[in-house]
């Protein structure tokens, strides 16, 4: 069994990245290149990564940010394995969305201004309406929906999602 | 190189061809309003409080950035320039706090001026205002991204004078905001504080922490006079209330523009501090005790003959001080050469 | 020989290090060098068989493989006919071969049998036995997957007889779905790079921007700039170094066509710009792609490998002297980056922030340098105009705007897709020739034109012949082509706040206007739908805009509002109806939508209260129930749940 600690995976992916700014180097308007692939190793652009580039390219760690920022298809948080969606609409308002999302977040031990859980397991999104009002209050973890829910139900359903 | 003749408003004006209409307008003392220009920035053409129209364009056109050009006809004031920049100011406002009231850039803020010039009391719309939090957390300067109208001077001049590309446009869209890496507080980033950002910011986004929370833009003498940090020289003023400097701002100065770094801006503290030196000590007994200049003098003055006697003139070696003048480096090496008779003689900033 | 683009004998010379300028020419007409019948003979069999001739003795699956197709299962299909045919043993005479894409995808995943020009929709894995056995081995057509006609109710044999396509003039499209987009030979044996050679070797790079001038060709990216006078200010440029750029940026929410002729023919744009390249003395091409084309990207970069393998890009092209490279250029996520400024700022790797240009791109473009800025089917008309002539292209369409032009249309009418018609045809016989009608007989009420740059027009517009200059002062424009349809269900509000909507989420913030404007038009229309619009609202959206037009830095700001304006001048009643009356004509949006139920009708099941989220629903067992307006949240359970039509929704 390979270690589990990540070391060994975080080398292997900084080894893949100076891969790729050996290959670009010296290539013209490199910035969003490494950013697409250095997205492709680590799956999003930790802070480390946008600084390495930009050392390597020799721009300000500021103009890597901006640029990041900008384009839609960067992500500069990781994202969960499992992406659930609280339905946040006016029906499962008023039929205690609010308390289905405290819920979600207590379960998930989600501190304050995070909405990944450490392990990468979940991501926690609210959406306006998922159209599904009948069945208010509803949330939806990748693409199956649970509606009229509790937030007793809530820990069961997590379970089900490695 | 060729000129080229334009009119504007009616009266014709000559300028050397690459002149924006900007330009040939100030010639003929035209005011037009600006919020993005700064003369020795690169222009960004953003804000457009500058429209003007200019005959047979589609669109108004930018003043502070587009050219001049022969036979060109241009108007200032239109209704319909006119109209364009009140909706620009009103649109400013709406995503702006109306705490002028309370504002430490009240009374030195283009924005004001221009809701003022134009007449514009108050924003026309209701809707989603930036709701960032106050940025306090450093001794020098406060940010208040609330107030900021995304003009990119503060962007500029870090990268275009300080060289440091500190912040930069981040995000897009209406949720476009000046940070930098990683959207931190300029106290956990690369910033090393010269405030030159703050120096040109025309808005009560980037205010010098002090000064602006110690007097109102009216109550202060501006004393303009040369930095006494080091022999760069430095024009700046202080900023004088009820006798006592309470701050620095940028003039124009001969050497640096508006530039400073951050002792010449922000370190002001020492010349009403109540630790100051003001009169010399003299160690009686291990202990620092005051005197007077002429009891001090004297004393350093019997001291040096006797070193020189004793050891010769060699045993001396003065080291003045970057925060003197070039008259007074001079003066420390007469004292040194002609007076003592020693060489030994050197600068901090010599380096 | 195994495919068109190898030599015929030892004697061809042919390589990309030693180029014969005859190459193009030969691998159809070959040899030229030199004289052998036999050559010649091998040559023109494998000719009949690309061009799936009947005299090939062959009978050709061809699957489409575009992006849509593709996402309704064709891959999967690929595999089932490869089976199918091994189980009938008709490997030999049966060839499969994807394609790019029809412009019909919704009766995707699409199957052409050639050379009978059959056309199967919809097809299934399941149905390719059935293709095999009754069509291939017994010869006789699957009824059931043939395209029935909506408005005539007739099954079309063939391709050619489906209205869709046979209103249509397909130049740009022509070779889509035909032929082989990751096969070079394909585009060989239809003439491809002929136009090159001709320009190489026949004309100099003035005649080939004359050319360009005759033809009239516009640039189809929207803004309809003349071609031939983009290049002429190019090529008098004088620079160390030119770029040429392709704009495959396509971000119009719905346009499409871009996409298809990059997946089902990259070689003709590679053709339009390599000869844009001699045209204006540039050696160096980006294509500028989405990111969220990564189907393009994979044929793009499958067709410049092959172009380069033989010679037809690179150092010294066909032994000209000439030397052109292409490199694409992925985006990331920002449709302002279609804008020529923000596209060049993003290729040199900076926030897609446009920039106020002073002078113009093909002075100081990419890097500062001179640049031709085009878009994917500007480039793919250029190898038709050069090979054809101007005059040729000229003759097509209207006086000031020559040709054809691909349109995407989508909406309610009744078939939807790419559709490629000669300039200045009406909306009328594009909607109701092309599109057949609206769809389940309903009535035409407005169209969109130009996406979110465009506007809305109304049934009295229909008979106006699209063109650059006709729609401009109707407040539309052609765009780069989006066209949707719309009926009596759709909200004119509505449709103004989703174009605003996608503009404001897009705008890169630079400019003021833009940036704050747009942000609080859409505040004022979200207002009027939800059922809080007051009367001043419509003069300030129209105030508003005015300015934002007037004042924004780029494209994107200065055509944001045309949805909105377009639909105050045409469709005011409906903004009236929201706003005086707090009603939704069309019953869409929701907020002004009120739900009772009919007394008559209601047989007190109680499924409707059972449904209802905010328990705004009464009534007792088996009497007619009522629903509490002051509850109700306007959700529409109760409409869905009940089985009696009971609930009217108004
Ligand atoms: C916001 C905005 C988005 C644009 N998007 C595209 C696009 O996706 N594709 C395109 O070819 N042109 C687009 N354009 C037009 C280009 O700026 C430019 O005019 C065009 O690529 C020039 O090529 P053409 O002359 O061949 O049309 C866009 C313009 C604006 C203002
Ligand atoms: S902080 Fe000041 S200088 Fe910087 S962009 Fe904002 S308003 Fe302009
Ligand atoms: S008009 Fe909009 S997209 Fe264009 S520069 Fe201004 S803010 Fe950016
Ligand atoms: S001062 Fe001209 S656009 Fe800002």
């Amino acid at each position: 069994m390979s270690c589990q600690c990540g070391h060994q995976d975080e080398a292997a992916k900084r080894e893949a990245l100076e891969k790729v700014f050996a290959h670009y180097r010296g290539t013209k308007g490199a910035l969003i290149p490494l950013l697409q692939e250095a997205q492709e190793i680590y799956g999003y652009l930790p802070g480390e990564v946008m600084r390495r580039i930009a050392a390597e390219l020799k721009i300000p760690y500021s103009k890597v940010f901006g640029v990041a920022t900008f384009y839609a298809q960067f992500h500069l948080k990781p994202r969960g394995r499992n992406v659930i969606r609280v339905c946040q609409g006016t029906a499962c308002h008023v039929r205690g969305g609010a308390a289905i999302y405290k819920q979600v977040r207590e379960s998930l031990a989600l501190p304050a201004g995070e909405d990944t859980t450490a392990d990468l397991r979940f991501t926690l999104e609210t959406v306006a309406c998922i159209g599904a009002c009948g069945l208010a209050p509803v949330l939806s973890v990748n693409d199956d929906t649970y509606g009229r829910l509790v937030p007793e139900q809530i820990n069961d359903i997590l379970k089900n999602y490695a | 190189m060729a000129n080229v003749t334009l009119t504007i408003n009616g009266q014709q004006v000559t300028v050397p061809a690459g002149s924006t209409i900007l330009q040939a307008a100030e010639k003929l003392n035209i005011f037009i309003p600006t919020l993005c220009y700064e003369p020795i920035l690169t222009r960004p053409a953003s804000c457009r409080i500058c429209v003007v129209e200019v005959k047979g364009s589609k669109n108004l056109v930018p003043a502070c950035a587009a050219l001049a050009r022969d036979g060109m006809v241009v108007e200032t004031d239109t209704p319909e320039v006119i109209e364009a920049r009140r909706t620009i100011i009103d649109l400013l406002l709406a995503n702006h706090p109306m705490d002028c009231l309370t504002c430490g850039r009240n009374g030195d803020c283009r924005l004001q001026d221009y809701a003022f010039m134009y007449g514009v009391r108050e924003s026309s719309f209701s809707g989603e205002k930036h709701n960032y939090p106050l940025e306090d957390d450093n001794p020098f300067y406060i940010r208040d991204m609330n107030k900021c109208i995304l003009c990119g001077k503060c962007v500029r001049v870090c990268a275009e004078i300080q060289g440091n590309s500190v912040i930069d446009f981040t995000y897009r869209g209406f949720n476009t905001k000046i940070a930098a890496f990683m959207d931190v507080p300029m106290s956990q980033s690369e910033c090393v504080f010269c405030g030159n950002c703050v120096a040109y910011c025309p808005t009560g986004a980037l205010q010098e922490k002090y000064l602006r929370s110690h007097a109102r833009t009216w109550e202060v003498q501006k004393v303009t006079t040369v930095c006494p940090y080091c022999g760069t020289g430095c024009t700046l003023d202080l900023n004088v209330k009820n006798g006592k400097v309470v701050g620095v701002t940028s003039t124009d100065g001969e050497v640096n523009g508006k530039a400073l770094c951050v002792k010449g801006r922000f370190g002001f503290g020492f010349i009403h501090h109540p630790d100051r030196l003001q009169q010399p000590l003299i160690k009686k007994d291990g202990r620092l005790v005051e005197s007077t200049w002429d009891e001090a003098i004297q004393l350093i003055a019997t001291r040096l003959g006797e070193v020189k006697a004793q050891y010769g003139a060699d045993a001396i070696g003065f080291l003045t001080s970057a925060r003197c003048t070039n008259e007074e480096n001079y003066l420390l090496s007469k004292l040194a050469r002609a007076v003592i008779g020693t060489n030994n003689i050197d600068h901090c900033a010599r380096l | 020989m195994e495919t068109l683009m190898d030599k015929c004998c030892d004697k061809c010379q042919h390589s990309p290090t030693t180029p014969c300028r005859d190459y193009v020419r030969c691998r159809k007409n070959g040899p030229i060098c030199h004289q052998d019948e036999n050559c010649s003979r091998l040559r023109q069999e494998l000719l009949a068989r690309v061009y799936m001739k009947p005299e090939a003795g062959m009978k050709y699956i061809l699957i489409c493989s575009g992006t849509g197709c593709i996402s309704s299962g064709s891959p999967s299909l690929v595999k089932a006919f490869e089976e199918e045919l091994a189980k009938n043993n008709l490997q030999g005479q049966v060839a499969i071969r994807i394609t790019g894409c029809h412009g019909f995808c919704e009766q995707g995943p699409i199957v052409i049998i050639e050379p009978e020009k059959v056309f199967y929709r919809r097809v299934a894995r399941d149905d390719a036995a059935e293709i095999v056995s009754m069509h291939l081995v017994q010869g006789q057509l699957v009824e059931r997957l043939l395209y029935v006609d909506p408005v005539t109710g007739q099954a079309a044999k063939t391709y050619e007889d489906i209205p869709f396509y046979a209103h249509q003039q397909r130049l740009v499209l022509q070779k889509c779905g035909h032929t082989c987009p990751e096969d070079i030979q394909d585009y060989i044996a239809h003439d491809g790079y002929l136009a090159l050679t001709k320009a190489l070797f026949e004309m100099t790079p003035q005649q080939v921007v004359d050319e360009v001038k005759t033809s009239g060709l516009r640039g189809r990216g929207g803004a309809g700039f003349p071609t031939g006078v983009k290049w002429q200010g190019a090529l008098n440029a004088k620079a160390d170094k030119k770029y040429v750029i392709c704009n495959a940026d396509e971000g119009d929410p719905g346009a499409f066509m871009d996409r298809s002729v990059l997946e089902g023919d990259p070689h003709a744009v590679l053709e339009g710009m390599i000869i844009c390249g001699y045209a204006t003395g540039s050696d160096e091409g980006y294509i500028y792609v989405r990111a969220e084309y990564p189907l393009a990207i994979h044929r793009l970069k499958i067709a410049i490998a092959q172009a380069e393998q033989y010679g037809l890009l690179g150092e010294n092209i066909l032994n000209s002297g000439f030397n052109f490279r292409i490199k694409i250029k992925a985006g990331a996520g920002a449709f302002v980056c279609g804008e020529g400024t923000a596209l060049m700022q993003s290729i040199e790797g900076n926030r897609g922030m446009p920039r106020y240009k002073v002078g113009r791109s093909t002075e100081k473009g990419l890097w500062d340098k001179p640049t031709t800025l085009n878009n994917v089917e500007t480039f793919a008309n250029v190898p038709l105009i050069i090979r054809h002539g101007g005059s040729w292209f000229a003759s097509i369409g209207t006086e000031k705007s020559t040709g054809t032009k691909i349109f995407s249309i989508t909406g309610k009418v009744n078939n939807t897709g790419l559709v490629e018609v000669p300039m200045g045809v009406t909306m009328r016989q594009i909607i109701f020739d092309v599109g057949g009608g609206i769809r389940d007989g309903r009535a035409f009420k407005a169209l969109q034109i130009g996406g979110p740059s465009g506007g809305c027009l109304r049934e009295e517009h229909l008979d106006i012949p699209v063109e650059y200059d006709s729609l401009i002062p109707l407040g539309a424009m052609m765009g780069s082509g989006g066209l949707v349809i719309m009926d009596d269900t759709t909200c004119m509000v509505d449709v103004a706040r989703f174009f605003l909507n996608f503009t404001q989420a897009e705008s890169c913030g630079k400019c003021t206007p833009c940036r704050e404007g747009t942000k609080r038009m859409l505040e004022i229309l979200n207002r009027i739908c939800e059922g809080h619009g007051v009367p001043e609202d419509i003069e300030v959206l129209e105030k508003l805009s005015k300015v934002i037009i007037n004042t924004s830095l780029c494209g994107l700001g200065q055509s944001a509002p045309n949805p909105v304006l377009t639909t105050l001048r045409y469709f005011r009643d409906e903004y009236e109806a929201h706003i005086y009356h707090k009603r939704c004509p069309a019953s869409v949006c929701q907020a002004l939508l009120v739900y009772t139920i009919n007394q008559e009708k209601c047989t007190g099941c109680g499924a409707c209260a059972r449904a209802c989220p905010a328990g705004a629903i009464t009534g007792e067992k088996k009497q007619p129930h009522t629903i509490d307006l002051e509850k109700c949240i306007k959700c529409g359970s109760c409409l869905t749940r009940c089985k009696f039509d009971a609930v009217v929704k108004q």
